[in-house]
């Protein structure tokens, strides 16, 4: 940084020179930032923040006129500097915020888009450039901001006093408007990420693949610029543009229902550098409600303390200008585990799922595992295919734990077309702590165009698998039948103490069938009957034509002349 | 002719050994233009295995072959490949006996052990690695064919019973051995006279009777008459609508319900019923009767197959002395050999890649039936022009002692 600075000065003072002007450079600074916050109900709260800081003055005008940006986004400074903007706030949200669920906000937003901006009180026709200023933001951030006019354009009285430096009370020269429909997706995300110094290419910004950030519950991206005071005196201002986007991940979209959050599973990224055009790059976690909840790795001995929201919360940061930070393998991935995973494991549990590919053949298989340490027990699988799904028996394998494992007893009804479906039924004993997979082929069949439903390229459901076994029991239990038992408890007959009677169901499964084209009957009953017809005919002419030698019929003229001479009875001509 | 003979055929087995062991085998045997719902392979082992759970492999709608191939199969399962190798060796042998009668009655000819050869190739080349039992019905007809040339009524007929087991439509083939029976002991074809009465009436009752005892036999080895719909009713009725090379699979997946009866009926029908013209015009060349009957059957029976395909066209080179009449024969080979490549393609495109849909096969589908009216029509067309050249002379004049052109009229 200090290189680059060095040279910028050396060339603006020999251009100052020539010009007989020397000015000095304007110092512009850039800062990121990623604050993690874990949320109660599992979900976790991410929160990016860029700042650009800028010594400079966009609403000058003539030889003072700002041309040469470097950090900051040019496409901004010309619009700020354009239309004589004091303060421009632009968010985009997709999701509600939850704040009865996930608290308050850093940056609070409402769905859809808000945009409201403070023009600087030189401006004579504040309507004219709010109108400018809305398309030329539309086209920056490829958003439909161009439907922001007057019809949903107001100023607030008071609401919306100037965040940064301003003396301006004039609410006239405040617009705000926003649009609760618009929909926020990639093509919004990119022009956003192309502001930033670094781009997506280095820094925090690399996390942001909008794949991850929009399989979420939350995401709201933002653009905040105002001039601020750069001390405490206020005797030079600078022009602050903040980025920020917050994101909340869902714990059973994202997280697939487990308690474990890494950088890795929110974006699918990891960290390998800090953006090298930044001052300061780091990393907060939130764990004021350590070490009782969760625990936090890799370790990190740097620890802050600050007040946010009225309520004083303990961060870990993570400093990525340090190599150290990256360790070994030069990337870094944070990994917050849950304490206390005591999730019930249960002695029996299946899954079932549809392997091969193309629509004309396929393999189910099912997974059954017994989780008890040391005792083996038999279940029984019932299996109802449809009947267009045709199951091959002689193509049934039972594996567990690599080896085939016979079951004692096959109850086998083949399915008859349209009247039956197949039902399978085996008693498979399952080997203590083990997996046992049940695989059976199977081919697609071609069905009538009246038989697919509405939407045949849905697919077709096949029922879900029913495993039902009676598991050994670490608790014996008492046969005896009293009255006053609760109702959750007395659902199943006790027979026996040792065991219990349970009923495992699989997932159902969605099957593509081969379809017809549904717009062509009457084409193909022609078409095939015209090629039936085209043997018919080529048939019936050999079979009742015989060969004939091909006499030329005589002209015109000599057929009308025997017409008549027939007529009148003499002789034909040759 | 021994020699070359012999020749050809341990070249043709070792060829069919091979290409038995290789990976293309498992490729074919599960392709739609091969095997059908009538006659995989995999649903025989289906079947078999169904038996073995103590099911009757008629309950469900996998199997559909007859019981006495589950008591083939029973015994020979392990064995299947060498079955399999060995039925189509019928099919040449006979191509090769019905070259060689021809030739010796008309004394046009060249070599045709190599045509046969040729012509095998490509028709056959899918069929015979196929894990198919319509290998084995090829078998039956063509020894049923070559019986009905030795002159043995009695074999004849019960080989034709065993042919119209398997499947129905050889039952069209009585007329064509009646008839050739008939020619060979000089009964005229009258219906006046007792001799002709009394030769059909042996024959019809040899046939009929094999054909009730097999029917019999197989009711004692399930036990019920469970076979007869499975079997019999799935053929005439049509209803598995899996794809194959055939009219109907997408004519009744497209069919309104209304009409289905109906258009069923006439489709069946359509193949039962040229057999009496065409016994009329051909009543004195029975073996080109039986050659059009076999390739109207391969062309409209319900699910067609390539074994079906190269059944009837084994039997071209036996008549390589009609190419000089032919009058599409190029056409008609490039129609068929696009359509053979383009099976395989727009069936991927269709089932794997999903870029296609079941149109484009059934277009080809169309045209592969086009092309196979086409080349029959064609090869009767020759037929009938040749025999009248044979009475009138090859070279016409017309009456101011011009060239003559023939045509039909």
């Amino acid at each position: 940084n200090i290189n680059d600075d060095t040279l910028i000065l050396l060339f603006i003072l020999l251009d100052g020179t020539k010009n007989g002007e020397t000015f000095a450079p304007a110092k512009d600074q850039f800062q990121e930032e990623l604050v993690i916050r874990p949320l109660h109900s599992g979900d976790i709260y991410a929160s990016f923040q860029f700042r650009t800081l800028w010594d400079t003055d966009f609403l000058q005008e003539g030889q003072k006129k700002v041309s040469h940006y470097r950090l900051f986004p040019k496409s901004l400074g010309q619009v700020l500097s354009k239309f004589s903007v004091q303060e421009l706030h632009i968010s985009f949200t997709q999701g509600f915020w939850r704040t009865m669920q996930w608290g308050q906000p850093f940056i609070p937003s409402p769905p859809g888009a808000e945009l409201w901006v403070w023009f600087h009180d030189t401006v004579s026709d504040v309507d004219g450039n709010w109108k400018e200023l809305t398309n030329v933001l539309s086209g920056i951030f490829c958003a439909s901001l161009n439907f922001i006019d007057m019809t949903n354009t107001v100023q607030p009285s008071a609401s919306f006093k100037p965040l940064g430096l301003g003396n301006a009370t004039d609410h006239r020269f405040l617009r705000y408007a926003t649009l609760p429909r618009e929909i926020v997706c990639t093509e919004n995300l990119t022009p956003w990420k192309k502001l930033l110094p670094c781009g997506s290419k280095a820094g925090l910004a690399v996390l942001m693949k909008s794949e991850k950030l929009f399989h979420s519950s939350f995401h709201s991206q933002a653009v905040h610029i105002r001039p601020i005071c750069q001390d405490e005196q206020c005797t030079s201002k600078a022009w602050e543009l903040r980025q920020t986007l917050n994101v909340v991940f869902d714990h059973y979209t994202s997280g697939q229902g487990k308690k474990e959050w890494s950088l890795f599973k929110m974006f699918s990224r990891t960290l390998t550098e800090a953006c090298p055009l930044a001052s300061s790059s780091k990393v907060y976690v939130d764990i004021t409600d350590n070490p009782e909840l969760f625990e936090l790795s890799p370790a990190t001995p740097l620890l802050s303390q600050a007040v946010v929201l009225g309520d004083r919360r303990t961060y870990s940061v993570y400093d990525l200008t340090r190599a150290e930070t990256f360790g070994q393998l030069r990337s870094f991935n944070l990994l917050l585990r849950w304490k206390g995973d005591n999730m019930l494991r249960p002695l029996l549990h299946a899954e079932r799922y549809v392997a091969g590919f193309g629509l004309q053949t396929g393999e189910i298989h099912t997974v059954i595992y017994n989780n008890h340490p040391y005792r083996a027990f038999p279940v029984l699988l019932m299996d109802s295919v449809p009947w267009y799904l045709q199951l091959y028996i002689h193509t049934l394998t039972v594996t567990s734990k690599s080896r085939d494992n016979k079951p004692s007893y096959i109850h086998y009804q083949p399915a008859k077309d349209r009247h039956r479906p197949h039902l399978l039924e085996m008693l498979i004993q399952l080997p203590p702590h083990s997996m046992t997979e049940v695989t059976v082929q199977f081919e697609r069949a071609l069905l009538k165009w009246t038989e697919y439903t509405p939407d045949p390229n849905h697919g077709f459901y096949v029922g879900s698998s029913v495993v039902s076994a009676l598991v050994p029991s670490m608790v014996a239990m008492s046969t005896n039948f009293t009255q006053d038992q609760p109702l959750f408890s007395s659902f199943v007959p006790v027979k026996e103490e040792s065991s219990y009677f349970v009923r495992v169901y699989t997932e159902p499964l969605l099957v593509n069938l081969p379809t017809p084209d549904f717009s062509m009957p009457y084409n193909v009953i022609c078409l095939t009957c015209t090629v039936v017809a085209v043997g018919y005919g080529s048939f019936y002419n050999l079979l009742t034509r015989t060969f004939q030698v091909d006499e030329p019929s005589p002209p015109l003229a000599k057929r009308l002349a025997n017409f008549i001479r027939r007529i009148r009875g003499v002789p034909l001509l040759a | 002719m021994a020699a070359p003979l012999t020749l050809l055929l341990i070249v043709a087995v070792t060829i069919r050994a091979v290409l038995f062991r290789s990976s293309l085998a498992e490729l074919i045997s599960e392709r739609v233009e091969v095997v059908s719902p009538l006659n995989a392979w995999k649903r025989v082992v289906e079947g078999l295995a169904l038996l073995d759970l103590g099911v009757s492999p008629y309950s469900g709608d996998v199997f559909h072959e007859t019981p006495l191939m589950i008591y083939l199969f029973h015994f020979t399962v392990d064995y299947a490949e060498i079955v399999f190798m060995v039925s189509p060796y019928f099919v040449d042998c006979l191509s090769c006996l019905l070259a060689s009668l021809d030739r010796a009655k008309i004394a046009i000819g060249s070599n045709n052990l190599k045509s046969d050869l040729l012509f095998n190739f490509p028709g056959c080349l899918r069929h015979i690695i196929s894990f198919s039992t319509c290998g084995l019905n090829n078998a039956i007809i063509a020894l049923f064919i070559f019986c009905t040339l030795k002159g043995s009524a009695l074999l004849s007929g019960i080989l034709l019973a065993l042919a119209t087991y398997q499947s129905i439509y050889p039952l069209t083939l009585f007329a064509p051995a009646l008839l050739f029976f008939l020619q060979r002991l000089y009964i005229p074809v009258n219906l006046r006279r007792s001799s002709f009465w009394c030769f059909t009436l042996q024959y019809a009752f040899i046939y009929v009777g094999s054909l009730v005892v097999i029917t019999g036999l197989s009711f004692f080895l399930l036990g019920s008459w469970d076979f007869i719909p499975s079997v019999y009713g799935f053929i005439f009725s049509v209803p598995d609508l899996t794809p194959n090379i055939g009219l109907f699979w997408y004519f009744f997946a497209e069919m309104f319900e209304h009409f289905r009866l109906f258009f069923i009926c006439v489709f069946q029908i359509n193949v039962f019923f040229y057999t009496i013209p065409l016994s009329i015009k051909l009543k004195e060349h029975p073996v080109f009767l039986i050659f059009m009957q076999i390739a109207i059957i391969s062309i409209f029976k319900s699910y067609p197959t390539v074994g079906d395909v190269a059944l009837y066209m084994a039997f071209l080179p036996a008549w390589s002395h009609l190419y000089r009449f032919l009058r599409n024969i190029f056409l008609v080979s490039c129609v068929l050999l696009a359509c053979s490549a383009l099976f395989p393609v727009l069936w991927h495109l269709w089932i794997y890649a999903g870029s296609a849909n079941s149109n484009f096969y059934y277009a080809i589908t169309l045209l592969f039936n086009f092309g196979q009216i086409l080349l029959v029509s064609d090869y009767f067309y020759a037929y009938l022009r040749r025999e009248h050249h044979l009475t009138h002379g090859l070279y016409l004049k017309k009456k101011d002692g011009t060239e003559a052109t023939l045509v039909l009229k």
